[in-house]
């Protein structure tokens, strides 16, 4: 019986020959911890009276989530994970190097690798063809002071993605459109694979989108084989020796499959408070946007920015709108120096903060007022969300949000395109 | 192991965000006062009201979104003695076992806000004993009872050295 790419590399890090439902205990390559969950974590592995970490060089602590910190109480954390790194010899990404699973796709995650985070968006790492999952702090904890955890070996859930995107249309909008379909619990402790002619012409950066959100529909990974979409990105960051073959064999058993054509699609947007309460921006009816959020590690990529800046060019956002900016990390920051993007964006009107976590989950930067709505580029638009229980999350596209900068209310890119 | 106490009845889909809210992202290096806010934007009163052993009752998907483990420890330093719920969000449920933190899917919609509960969790028996109704639920697979029965995965990995699940 062939195997899917999680059964490959699961079976291949806990040496046994493993499938779906198996229960293994499996070598770990890389941990993530962020601020929000590292601290608990740090004091877990005290409690497991844990002094050195198995593998520093594959542990990476960020501070991404309260950047720059707000409160007392958080720089106390950040001194915290701080003196971990110092302690350990892991990996320290202090204040303003970005989101953690952007520069873990830039710098370590790589095809065939076990990647555990202490957040639940470690999912990202699927894209390169890793298996890459969230958990909670005590994991991790277990994870760095042991270098394994334990595993039941998920069921996958093959999705063929065919035909062309359309102008104005992205990965964003399909991935609403999948999890609408799915549901948010619809791959609850499974793998998505994500396969077709319309995901292997997709670059990097649009599949990491899709990875990232797979655990919107409850999935445990969202898989991607490596190609050469793959190898391109590894050599952009100077990591090209760390391609891999991999893919599922042709023979492998899965859960279902489910067949999308893209040439259909349109841009959606995740009503809220569900990220599932998806439906074509056309069909949302009139949603007016106080404020405008683009980043997160969703969508704040570069290419990200690009869009959003082409859109911009020119323009002045709406009065009524205020617009706030994030890139991903500190090199699309600087990347969009260069190319004059912060220009187009300050002129524009929009704020551009520090790479980081802040506003999308309700920290600082970003939250929202009583009963106002924020078009967000970002993965999740739950009651509370953005720091206020009565404020309004609506999910778009990078484009989408552009659009509705300069309209005020949520409005459909494609005349821009 | 039997449990009592009484049931706080919640919907479908409460989010991490609904139990541990971001706004209070700065209590989450003190554990006690973050409790104090627990599920408070799903019912205000529920943080202040419950009593010890009393069980948190959900719908659909509990506990989806960030992984933020302060979610099951908060609802456990409330007094909350057990989740039940139809369906959970897989790093939830997770948590929940590595913290020690008892979880039971079943139907939940007979059970209503205000029910005294018995649970017998080897078992496998919800008895109600204000509507009289009795419920089975299927056993967690022996991994997660494994580090359950340990207390969670830090007792767990604390008295055998080592992952000792099957």
């Amino acid at each position: 019986m062939g195997k899917t790419i999680s059964e490959k590399i699961l079976s291949e890090h806990s040496g046994r020959d493993l499938k779906a439902d198996d229960f293994a205990i499996v070598k770990v390559d890389l941990c993530l911890l962020q601020d929000g969950t590292g601290p608990l974590a740090v004091r877990q592995l005290e409690q497991l009276g844990i002094k050195e970490v198995v593998n520093p060089q594959g542990i990476a602590v960020f501070l991404d989530h309260a950047a720059p910190s707000p409160r007392k109480e958080l720089s106390n954390d950040h001194i915290t994970l701080r003196n971990f790194a110092r302690r350990t010899g892991c990996y320290l990404f202090d204040i303003g190097e970005g989101v953690c699973h952007q520069v873990m796709s830039e710098m370590f995650t790589s095809p065939g690798d076990v990647l555990v985070g202490a957040d639940s968006h470690t999912c990202t790492g699927g894209a390169l063809g890793a298996f890459a999952t969230g958990m909670g702090s005590t994991d991790i904890a277990v994870a760095m002071g042991l270098g394994k955890t334990w595993f039941r070996v998920p069921r996958t859930i093959k999705v063929v993605v065919n035909g062309k995107f359309r102008p104005g249309v992205f990965a964003k909008d399909f991935m609403l459109f999948l999890i609408g379909t799915l549901g948010a619990e619809g791959a609850t402790y499974k793998a998505i694979e994500f396969t077709g002619e319309a995901m292997e012409s997709l670059p990097m950066p649009e599949r990491l989108v899709i990875s990232n959100m797979a655990v919107e529909a409850g999935a445990k990974a969202g898989i991607f084989a490596s190609d050469k979409m793959t190898k391109a990105y590894l050599k952009l960051h100077g990591r090209e020796d760390k391609y891999k073959e991999l893919r599922s064999d042709k023979d492998a058993k899965y859960d279902k499959e489910i067949d999308i054509e893209v040439d259909k699609l349109v841009p959606m947007v995740s009503m809220p408070h569900t990220v599932d309460n998806t439906k074509p921006v056309e069909k949302a009816g009139k949603v007016k946007a106080h404020q405008v959020f683009i980043g997160s590690c969703t969508n704040g990529r570069i290419e990200d920015l690009r869009v959003v800046a082409d859109i911009w060019k020119g323009k002045k956002r709406d009065t009524d709108t205020r617009v706030i900016v994030t890139p991903a990390s500190k090199d699309v920051y600087l990347l969009a120096a260069k190319e004059g993007l912060i220009e187009t964006f300050v002129e524009f009107g929009a704020t551009v903060t520090t790479p980081g976590c802040g506003a999308c989950v309700g920290v600082h930067g970003g939250i929202l007022g009583d009963g106002e709505n924020c078009i967000a580029t970002s993965n999740r638009n739950f009651l509370g969300r953005m720091g206020n229980p009565k404020g309004y999350i609506y999910l778009v596209s990078p484009a989408t949000a552009a659009a509705s900068a300069i309209k005020g209310e949520l409005a459909d890119p494609r005349e821009y395109f | 192991m039997i449990l009592r106490g009484k049931v706080w009845k919640f919907g479908d889909n409460i989010s991490t965000d609904l139990i541990a809210p971001g706004r209070y992202f700065h209590l989450r290096s003190d554990l006690n006062e973050l409790a104090k806010h627990v599920l408070e934007d799903a019912d205000a009163e529920f943080a202040k009201k419950a009593g010890k052993g009393d069980f948190v009752v959900g719908g659909r998907n509990f506990g989806l979104g960030s992984s933020r483990e302060h979610a099951p420890t908060i609802i456990k330093i409330a007094g909350i003695s057990c989740v039940i719920a139809k369906s959970f969000a897989r790093i939830f449920f997770r948590n929940a076992i590595n913290i020690g933190l008892p979880v039971i899917e079943c139907d939940t919609d007979k059970l209503a806000a205000g029910d005294e509960l018995e649970i017998d969790l080897e078992k496998g028996v919800i008895k109600d004993l204000t509507s009289k109704v009795q419920l089975k639920f299927a056993p967690l697979p022996k991994a997660m009872t494994q580090i359950l029965s340990d207390g969670g995965l830090v007792e767990h990995i604390k008295k055998h050295g080592d992952f000792k699940i099957e």
